[in-house]
């Protein structure tokens, strides 16, 4: 029994991967193809996690990628697109959320991380240098440098 | 002071298992939230099973409390559920709405007459664009709606005993215009 | 019965695990117990090999008795996948796992019988122990072995994605990689328990961190090469929380590789220098944990099990906790006594740390900090995708890559300004290739692909120049550390250009139409239909106006009832042609997917140069004679002035 559980969870995970996810819309211009391939890379599936609706072949994708091209037609701008979406699926289809409180750890960390970085880079590198070498030591480098 | 620095990983590494366990004991992370709590529930018009020409829409929701169901006859959890939803509809007189999601109409007429019914009605939902206005991402979905048509509680998966005794009967008494919140509780205390 | 053998032999295997871990232990102080060790090591790697050849001969002969092979395998399979599928599980590829530290240890038992006794037993009691570990994991809640009673006579089949050459040889390269970091983690372990913490130290473990890096880039690189391909999509990384489980040791191993170097020439670095053992393979058993319990979502992760999982965070908690309390207790704070000046070697590699270690901070950070986020908010989602990763990621890349432009000419302790003429002088000639090369081969500006080709051909250009310039002075490790630095570069240019002149299209086409996308024609030719070992498949054929073949397909696997998509490549050096199948629509016409790919092959060539580099720096002189003791006080760089040793316990 247990077995046939965990086989039934490893098939829903691959409907998400592998499956087709085109639908071969038409476009009346390249670069409205292209406001489309990039607009359906921005949103997660809420199906299949990780995967963005554009590669994903889930039913919703495709109810997702159609929906966006819909309000394409409709002659929705891109932020009102992502806003569409986001109010009905929340931040969650958003691969890329705005800055609020809860994604001001993700900016402010790795800056934080980048200072402290910095920090010890340097202090490390001027407690080694404090003591300026003597001359002997200085003779000594200068023969290895020519050495080496 | 030096060594005290020595003591760092193993601090951090603490912090990273307590983190690891609570979000390993706690959660489930192919559930979203809904972002439609204390939203209005979308507009819609779509035709009512079962019953040819006739649509309904967002106005046919409001005035009474309801529990809409979105489920469809190739989803197993729907199946499954639909024993508690006869129950609820049975025993509370709560009004039960269900939206029919990518199905075959016919099928899902045959599985009403078969399984039971304990709809008012049905919209057919074919192509999932009120689907897509509800954040719905796989059947089933239950969502409370109050009298003023806002969306109060969400439920993604199937509806059960627990789930009606810890989260839908507390919600529905907390809800203006349903009258028989006392008879719901004392039934499940 | 074999199968019972196999199992049989597997808890063996734990036994002696055991028994490696106490006599490893006791071999430290007492040399009576050295031979013992060895046998021990030799012992373990047998009957784990058996209990692994047990399981592959189960799925050979499609025994499904085993609920394992049921899952995993079919009888329609070629017979390399029924092999294959062995790994395709969680139980089998975590027995995979346990062999393959095995072999490490016996081969840490064999080459390094020499080391010093306190070291050589501490160092396999610890792989002993860790094994333990794992083989009771495996035994107790994840048993490959289990038999299913009344068994059916056709299995589930091995889930198609990974019916592929990619899926054959990407799991036992990463899982060597993995498991081979837990050996310069018992090295560790081992100096802090015996107190002997020295230069002698990071040149036993330097060969076996090199060679655990190297596998971990081929892994890495093999994962991202299949998802290439398989999933249909064109893309190669997407910071998918499996990915970065496998990204963070190989940051950490990064790290240890080049700070190794310090401590062994230099003699400074060394609590760092152990605590990075530490941490690549900590983070490897991490990575085991995320892609094995669940707590993350990801596209690639194996079915869930909440027992599992627990286990396995326990296991986490005692290795990690355990080592990481030694270090702490025991870690030398002496400070290192040598003194370098502005630009030196010393420095440069204290940045290539301090980048690569922030580097792999946020990579942490990003991938737990869901976990986090809802534990504090009691059950909150927050969600981000690539965007994230890539904002904060490209930056240090790019330092990473600048510092790295000087690693040749760098010498230690001081670095004469004079060595830097040429390498100015360098730096405007690749600035201004790099300019000029992306716009000849994008056609647009493009600020990514420009620091990304003009830093690549920099660091190309200042290392072909050291080579020059020492012509027969050419060390293997030098030449390593050469080839390693011109694979980074090489990935460097590779994901530059892929991200900036990568084009996509998805089409509707009806055989005998022709698309155009960025220049090249792509004729529909007509559809046929194939039957392959274990599916039928509709064979779409493209064919380019380049003189390219296209044969992308639509697969149907009958034993899962599966569809799958196989993309259509026409690889190439300077790009990829590449169609992805969709759905054949009701007029007869077909929805595909093109992707242009420029230099996309370069990401993976690059890896393979770095690994190949870390491979060739090991067979370097000074390693054959790792075996003489008196090397240890030997010194191993000419002119080199180590501090005194540090005193040994």
């Amino acid at each position: 029994m247990n077995g046939v559980l965990r086989s039934s969870v490893l098939v829903l995970v691959v409907g998400c991967l592998g499956a087709s996810a085109i639908d071969g819309f038409d476009f009346p211009d390249a670069e409205t193809a292209a406001r489309y391939q990039r607009l359906i890379t921005e949103f997660r599936c809420p199906k299949c996690l990780n995967e963005s609706i554009a590669s994903s072949g889930a039913p919703i994708a495709v109810d997702l990628r159609r929906t966006v091209r819909r309000l394409m037609e409709e002659g929705a701008a891109d932020e009102a697109i992502r806003d569409h979406l986001q109010t009905r699926y929340g931040d969650f289809v958003l691969y890329d959320p705005p800055f609020k409180p809860s994604t001001w750890f993700l900016w402010f960390s790795p800056v934080l991380l980048a200072l402290v970085a910095v920090y010890v880079v340097v202090r490390v590198a001027r407690r080694r240098t404090v003591s300026a070498p003597s001359d002997a030591e200085r003779e000594r480098a200068r023969r290895l440098i020519e050495a080496s | 002071m030096t060594r005290i620095k020595l003591y760092l990983p193993v601090g951090v590494f603490g912090v990273l298992a307590v983190v690891l366990f609570l979000g390993f004991t706690l959660r489930d992370p192919n559930l979203l939230p809904s972002a439609l709590i204390g939203k209005p529930f979308p507009a819609f018009d779509l035709p009512v099973l079962g019953a040819a020409g006739e649509r309904a829409g967002r106005e046919g929701l409001l005035g009474e409390v309801r529990l809409v169901n979105v489920w469809a006859t190739w989803c197993p959890t729907c199946l499954a559920e639909h024993g508690e939803l006869m129950r609820i509809g049975a025993e509370t007189g709560l009004s039960i709405i269900g939206i029919n999601y990518k199905d075959d109409p016919q099928l899902a007429v045959e599985w009403l007459r078969q399984h039971g019914d304990p709809y008012d009605f049905n919209v057919v939902d074919d192509a999932g664009d009120l689907g897509v206005d509800l954040g719905v991402y796989g059947a089933p979905e239950t969502f409370l709606v109050d009298a003023g048509g806002v969306i109060r509680y969400k439920r993604v998966g199937d509806v059960n005993p627990v789930v009606w005794r810890d989260e839908i009967a507390p919600t529905l008494a907390g809800l203006a215009g349903w009258q028989k919140v006392e008879a719901v509780l004392g039934d499940e205390r | 019965m074999i199968v019972e053998l196999g199992h049989f032999a597997t808890v063996l295997g734990l036994a002696t695990a055991f028994g490696l871990a106490a006599v490893g232990y006791l071999s430290a102080t007492n040399a009576a117990w050295r031979g013992t060790v060895t046998s021990l090591a030799s012992a373990q790697l047998v009957l784990v090999a058996l209990g692994f050849a047990a399981l592959l001969n189960a799925f050979l002969t499609s025994d499904f008795s085993v609920l394992y092979v049921v899952e995993n395998s079919n009888t329609a399979l070629p017979w390399y996948y029924k092999l294959s599928a062995a790994w395709g599980g969680h139980e089998g590829s975590f027995l995979l796992w346990t062999l393959m530290l095995a072999v490490w240890t016996w081969a840490v038992a064999v080459l390094g019988r020499r080391l010093p006794g306190e070291i050589h037993g501490r160092v396999l009691g610890t792989l002993g122990l860790l094994n333990a570990g794992f083989l009771l994991f495996l035994l107790s809640v994840s048993s490959p072995f289990e038999r299913l009673v009344g068994g059916p006579v056709e299995g589930a089949d091995l889930n198609p994605l990974l019916q592929d050459f990619g899926q054959i040889v990407h799991p036992p390269m990463l899982y060597l990689g993995y498991v081979g970091f837990a050996v310069a983690f018992a090295f560790a372990v081992a100096a802090l328990l015996a107190g002997r913490l020295d230069a002698a130290w990071a040149r036993w473990t330097r060969p076996w961190a090199n060679v655990a890096w190297a596998f971990l880039t081929v892994g890495i690189a093999l994962g991202s090469w299949w998802a290439y391909y398989e999933l249909g999509w064109g893309g190669w990384w997407f910071w998918d929380p499996v990915e970065n489980a496998s990204f963070m040791p190989w940051l950490a191993g990064t790290a240890l590789v080049h700070s190794l170097a310090v401590t062994e020439k230099r003699g400074a670095f060394k609590s760092w220098t152990v605590f990075l053992a530490i941490a690549a393979f900590s983070l490897s058993l991490l990575g085991a944990f995320i892609v094995r319990s669940g707590v993350l979502t990801s596209v690639h992760a194996f079915a869930v099990d909440p027992e599992r999982g627990l286990f396995i965070f326990w296991l986490l908690v005692l290795a990690i906790g355990g080592a990481l309390t030694l270090y702490a207790l025991r870690a030398p704070v002496i400070r290192a006594r040598t003194q370098y000046w502005g630009l030196s070697r010393e420095l440069l590699l204290l940045v290539n740390n301090v980048v690569l270690v922030l580097a792999l901070a946020v990579v942490l950070l990003y991938t737990l900090y869901p976990l986090a986020y809802e534990a504090a908010t009691g059950g909150e989602k927050t969600s981000y995708g690539p965007p994230y990763y890539n904002r904060m990621f490209v930056p240090l890349t790019l330092v990473l890559a600048a510092f790295l432009c000087l690693a040749p000419v760098a010498r230690w302790r001081r670095t004469p300004m004079t060595l830097f003429r040429n390498t100015g002088i360098m730096f405007g000639a690749a600035g201004a290739l790099g300019v000029l090369l992306p716009l000849m081969i994008g056609g647009a500006v493009d600020i990514g692909a420009m620091l990304a080709v003009g830093l690549g051909l920099w660091i190309a250009m200042t290392h072909a120049a050291d080579v020059a310039r020492r012509r027969r002075a050419l060390t293997r490790s030098y030449l390593g550390m050469v080839f390693a630095h011109v694979g980074f570069a090489v990935a460097l240019v590779g994901v530059g250009v892929t991200t900036a002149f990568s084009h996509e299209l998805d089409v509707r086409v009806n055989v005998g139409e022709s698309v155009e996308l960025n220049d090249v024609v792509y004729v529909f030719n007509g559809v046929e239909q194939v039957q392959g070992p274990n599916y039928t498949a509709e064979r779409l054929k493209f064919v380019t106006d380049t003189g390219a073949t296209l044969h992308p397909e639509k697969r149907l696997y009958p034993a899962r009832n599966q569809v799958m998509t196989e993309a259509g490549i026409a690889p190439g050096l300077l790009g990829d042609l590449y169609i992805t199948p969709g759905e054949r629509l009701p007029d007869g016409s077909w929805g595909v997917r093109i992707n242009d790919k420029p230099f996309v092959r370069w990401v993976w060539l690059g890896a393979l140069l770095m690994a190949l580099g870390g491979v060739l720096a090991i067979t370097d002189r000074r390693y054959r004679r790792l075996a003489d003791r008196d090397a240890v006080s030997a010194p191993s760089h000419r002119g080199d002035r180590r501090q005194p040793q540090a005193a040994t316990a």
